[in-house]
């Protein structure tokens, strides 16, 4: 058992708090002083939120002494830099928005504080969340906890590394082709993606707002479930939520996978990857059989269509979002003798290159002439990729196959755009069909030319709205396996 | 489906991003070997098929209209690049003669 405060699980955490075992208070200064020992090396915070998380932590110990019972009392956060929080400044690791202070708090953030929650920094990201890597961030570099020489995966790179180097007990990341599973594969965390609209996205800035989620990274699959809970449900303020009962996950962790079905997909030949990585991953679906359940195979005929169809749809959803960074009403403004100038000058200071490249082929999807033959033609090929989950879960109840291709890879490794697309190849047909996924450690991988065994993710899949019965497989899963516990962080991260 | 080079300084007009000549020259090669990557879906048979703008089911949603707290005007013109009373003042928009 972990026995430094900020080592233990959220659940544990919660369940002491709300015992008056343990103080919200000592909790969060704790995981303050593991980020003033951890955080110059690794790099996961933005902006630590030390006077703030203090404030949050009196207030939940308050709660608690009235005689509140809070599902995540003093659970420490870190916050993808993409979610608004009042007061602090929101970046989404841009130079066009470096300075912005939120007026306001996304619903998911509100709710994990409601819950107990003590946000205690906002993480790194790529810039707008678009990348794999945190590489894109303007505003700095974040590394892999489990080797510094390599990234954290990405988008979510910030959140993901805040909660495996401990400064965090549980970070909230968004997803939009595999931005919280992918970091929570390369940082040996669970990384859930849930069904698209079951949380809100209010104040989350707008990437692709079809694909676009928010979801936890966490340590374990319980704390997963805890947060979920937490976020998830109907908000009137975002149009695309989902008013429909919440049947809450954490009390349907299951211990054993006997009755159901899992689907291994016929496409995804795991042989590709090379000897070592295939091995880990069928070790992992022979562990799934040994736990009861029965595999099956399952096709997605149309999954190898998936990037293409992606790097449409969601360029053009952010070329449009993005149309409202301008200089006139917040954030960056370079100054020019006419207002046009001033929107050509202001964005071309503003964002980054891969911003630039994202605006420029989704404004070129959308424009006149071209709309019908890119961005409504990868609109039906959305279909068909909708169409072929419907069909595999005619034959299984839960998809299993990796999360990414390899495990983390070193900084400029993926210096070619198209490379860095190819990280999200096994996680964007999910997305594209809204389904909630997530990813679990699975196993370790030391890399050709590596110095040290780096985690794997193994994805899990989901019919729309089958988050209990996703988290609790991966549950049974993982403590089964244990995988995560297998390797430590390095090991001057642990203060002692 | 279309395989025609993108013209780069055209389409960064129409997104207001003044560009570098070497960033036109980088992203014009850049954007077209993704093009060439996204001309795959002209294999997929879609003619049948209809267009997805979203695949979890959506519906329309509508409010009462009723006046309701927002956010604050002073908090929000805080964060313009330049103001004018209650105003976003921008850079003159109409061409002086």
């Amino acid at each position: 058992m972990a026995t430094e405060i900020f080592e233990r699980p959220a659940a544990q955490i919660a369940r002491d708090v709300n015992a008056r075992a343990i103080s919200a208070r000592e909790v969060t200064d704790a995981a303050l002083e593991q980020i003033d020992r951890v955080d110059e090396r690794i790099g996961a915070l933005l902006t630590p939120l030390h006077e703030g998380a203090r404030r949050q932590a009196d207030r939940v110990d308050a709660r608690v002494r009235a005689g509140e019972h809070l599902p995540l009392a003093g659970v420490t956060a870190a916050i993808k830099d993409n979610m608004c929080l009042t007061g602090t400044r929101t970046t989404c690791a841009s130079k066009i928005l470096e300075r912005w202070v939120a007026p306001y708090t996304a619903t998911a953030v509100q709710r994990l504080m409601d819950a107990g929650a003590v946000v205690v920094g906002k993480a790194n990201l790529d810039e707008f969340a678009m990348g794999s890597s945190c590489e894109n961030s303007a505003l700095g570099v974040t590394r892999n906890p489990y080797d510094f020489e390599r990234v954290p995966g990405g988008s979510s790179g910030g959140s993901a590394a805040a909660v495996a180097a401990f400064e965090a007990g549980v970070a909230l990341g968004s997803d939009t082709g595999g931005s919280i599973r992918e970091p929570g594969a390369f940082c040996n965390l669970i990384g859930f993606k849930p069904t698209y609209g079951r949380v809100s996205r209010y104040g989350l800035i707008a990437f692709a707002s079809s694909l676009d989620q928010i979801g936890p990274l966490t340590r374990t699959v319980e704390d997963a479930a805890l947060v979920y809970d937490a976020i998830a449900g109907y908000d009137c303020m975002d149009s695309t939520s989902i008013d429909r009962p919440l049947e809450p996950s954490a009390g349907g962790l299951l211990d054993s996978l006997g009755g159901l079905k899992i689907g291994i997909v016929r496409q995804f030949d795991t042989r590709e990857l090379g000897d070592d990585i295939d091995e880990v991953y069928d070790r992992a679906y022979h562990d799934l059989q040994a736990l009861g359940a029965e595999l099956h195979d399952v096709s997605l005929p149309t999954a190898d269509y998936g990037l293409a169809t992606y790097y449409l749809i969601a360029p053009a959803e952010c070329s449009s979002n993005l149309a409202r960074f301008d200089g006139v009403r917040y954030g960056l403004r370079v100054d020019a003798p006419d207002v046009q100038t001033m929107y050509e000058r202001t964005r071309a200071a503003g964002f980054g290159p891969e911003v630039k490249r994202r605006i420029l082929i989704g404004t070129y999807a959308l424009s006149s002439g071209y709309y019908d033959a890119y961005y409504v033609r990868a609109q039906k090929a959305r279909t068909l990729a909708a169409r072929d989950f419907e069909k595999a879960f005619e034959e299984c109840d839960l998809i299993a196959c990796p999360a990414a291709s390899s495990p983390a890879f070193r900084f400029n490794a993926k210096s070619d755009p198209y490379s860095m697309y190819m990280m999200d190849y096994y996680t964007i047909p999910m997305s594209l069909a809204g389904l909630p996924a997530l990813s679990v450690p699975c196993g370790w991988v030391t890399p050709p030319g590596g110095t040290r065994p780096l985690p794997m993710g193994l994805q899990l899949c989901a019919p729309i709205f089958g988050e209990k019965l996703l988290l609790g497989a991966a549950h049974a899963y993982e403590r089964a396996t244990q995988h995560a516990g297998k390797h430590a962080p390095l090991t001057e991260l642990s203060g002692r | 489906m279309s395989s025609e080079k993108i013209d780069v300084r055209y389409v960064a007009k129409l997104a207001r991003i003044a560009l570098t000549d070497e960033e036109v020259d980088r992203f014009g090669v850049q954007l077209g070997d993704l093009l060439q990557h996204v001309n795959r879906l002209g294999d997929l048979d879609t003619n049948a098929v209809p267009a997805a703008a979203q695949v979890v089911e959506s519906r329309n949603v509508e409010r009462e209209d009723v006046v309701r707290p927002c956010l604050d005007r002073e908090t929000v013109l805080a964060e313009a690049p330049q103001r004018q009373g209650a105003f976003f003042r921008v850079p003159r928009i109409i061409a002086q003669e």
